[in-house]
């Protein structure tokens, strides 16, 4: 067999695994989408939308668990952001070549793959024990630190993207260093930054782990920040591990709620990210 | 210029007829000098002892070999090197007798005083006219309209103005590169610098825009002291007055451009510009 047929072969062989490999990736993406939306879109009612989480038995929504998973969710983007982007900047902008930027960048990437229950444990021993009770802002906090590390690797890659031509052409105007970055570096990169925002809160949008530890649950409705919130991912638990069919009904719905939102940011982050591109 | 040409020079009257043709000056004047500069990148010296003018009004090409460190001592002339940790320079550079290697010295007021133009085009990821305002708006703060005049006149003086004039509030970044590049050109010149560094302006353009911005350069030398590096030699001995060669690190040979290119004093300008090296 010639050399020639015997590459026709392989390239044959391997285009048929890649495309075998890709659709069994893709089957149980499929398969956990059609199930969440079998089973969920009967719960998906206006109620679900208007009525706080019922006891076992009774008709109820998730408001009390939606509005404490977007108000601990809003927190922690509000914390998480300019912290991260400014260790970000530091990293990408200040410590190149530094020993100290080096240590900071490998402790951050730690953080970034650790799991997330043990920043549960973590808040909880910190806040959670010395307050004495389960609050919102812990949870809130929780989140925060898992954004963090998202937010410092996304940024400082975005700004290593920018040519280094780019701050010199702004040097050479006489520009002082904090405008090279506000105003030339933060714009090339704006659109990759936002995106990593955005990933980060897809992310914490549906962490369960650090908020049973932190903000645990709270049936009723509550704007307490001080006080237990309920929150979606930990309702979604409580209830699918019930006994009860309503409760069950519930937690497939906000799982299907989460799914559904965390899949409108990813989409709203890659169309920022092929906009950018198309303008460059 | 030639004896016969500065006989004509001296045989016409001092003040010129007409006074809106600007005549060109017999005597250059100094306006920078470089003294016993020797630059290091860590431990490699790239540049040795090196010592030459830069005339006002004049353009100073600098050819050489790649690697020969022609960039590096354009980078010197602004401080750019300062940007990066291990780099340093040792030596004088005198503007208008003031050392602009002297520690203390704020940067950026000297790069404001000497503008740069680099490789490739470098338009800032904003609109064409916010690109030029950038650099304005660092150092003075002014009415609406007398920023759009500012902006305008740059953009007239690299040649820009008639092809942007309608998509001033349009990105930079939609520009052909010549376009980008002169856009750069404008933005180096609406800080009104004393002393313009191009480093290779048009070695990433196609030949017409080569040659716009050789003759933008003819222009701009009524008014700046300009530094060029190049390595196109036919670019050099085109549009420079003065022409340093240099080779590995030194300054084999400067002079004229008229005397460099036809009668070279050291052998190894001589086979460069023939090129039989380098």
């Amino acid at each position: 067999m010639s050399t020639y047929a015997r590459r026709r072969i392989a390239n044959g062989v391997v285009t048929c695994l890649s495309i075998g490999a890709t659709a069994f990736g893709l089957l149980w993406l499929v398969l956990v989408l059609w199930t969440l939306i079998e089973n969920g879109i009967a719960a998906i009612t206006p109620g679900l939308f208007s009525q706080m989480t019922p006891p076992p038995g009774s008709a109820g929504g998730l408001l009390n668990a939606i509005f404490g998973s977007v108000a601990m969710t809003l927190i922690a983007t509000l914390v998480g952001t300019p912290t991260g982007i400014l260790a970000g900047t530091f990293l990408a902008e200040y410590s190149r070549g530094s020993r100290f930027g080096e240590v900071v960048r490998f402790i951050n990437d730690i953080l970034l793959s650790a799991p997330s229950i043990i920043v549960g444990l973590f808040v909880y021993e910190v806040m959670v024990v010395r307050m004495g009770h389960f609050s919102a802002w812990a949870g809130a906090m929780a989140l925060a630190i898992i954004v963090i590390p998202v937010v410092v690797r996304t940024t400082e890659d975005m700004l290593n993207l920018v040519p280094n031509a780019l701050r010199e052409a702004a040097a050479a105007l006489g520009s002082p260093k904090w405008k090279v970055i506000v105003m030339v570096s933060y714009r090339a990169a704006i659109q990759g930054m936002v995106t990593g925002v955005m990933l980060a809160v897809a992310r914490i949008a549906g962490e369960t782990a650090p908020l049973l530890f932190t903000a645990l649950n709270n049936q009723f409705w509550s704007t307490n920040l001080n006080a237990p919130m309920a929150n979606l991912p930990v309702v979604i638990f409580q209830f699918a591990m019930s006994p009860y069919a309503d409760w069950q009904v519930l937690a497939w719905g906000g799982a299907l709620l989460i799914t559904f939102t965390v899949l409108c940011l990813n989409i709203g982050a890659r169309a920022l990210a092929s906009w950018s591109t198309f303008k460059q | 210029m030639s004896p016969p040409q500065v006989a004509a020079r001296l045989a016409m009257p001092l003040v010129p007829s007409n006074p809106g043709v600007r005549e060109p000056e017999l005597m250059p004047r100094q306006k920078a000098l470089i003294r016993n500069v020797n630059f290091f990148y860590d431990r490699f010296q790239a540049l040795k002892n090196i010592s030459l003018p830069l005339h006002d009004k004049r353009v100073t090409a600098f050819i050489g070999p790649s690697g020969c460190g022609k960039s590096t001592l354009l980078r010197i002339l602004n401080r750019m090197y300062e940007l990066y940790p291990g780099q340093r320079a040792t030596g004088e550079v005198l503007v208008d007798g003031e050392n602009i290697l002297a520690p203390g010295l704020d940067l950026n007021l000297l790069r404001a005083k000497i503008g740069m133009v680099f490789q490739k085009p470098t338009p800032f990821p904003m609109s064409i006219y916010d690109n030029i305002a950038f650099g304005i708006r660092l150092y003075v703060r002014l009415a609406r309209s007398e920023l759009d005049d500012r902006i305008e006149a740059a953009l007239r003086r690299a040649a820009l103005w008639d092809e942007v004039k309608d998509k001033l509030r349009q990105s930079g970044l939609g520009l052909s590169g010549g376009q980008q590049q002169r856009l750069c050109i404008a933005r180096a010149v609406a800080v009104e610098p004393e002393i313009l560094l191009l480093d290779e302006p048009a070695s990433a353009l196609d030949p017409l825009s080569t040659q716009r911005i050789e003759e933008l350069i003819a222009e701009l030398k009524d008014d700046y002291c300009i530094a060029i590096v190049t390595h196109n030699m036919q670019q050099a001995a085109r549009s420079s007055d003065y022409t340093a060669f240099m080779y590995l690190g030194e300054v084999i040979e400067f002079d004229e451009t008229e005397r460099i290119f036809t009668h070279p004093a050291q052998k190894q300008t001589e086979d460069y510009i023939t090129g039989r090296f380098g």
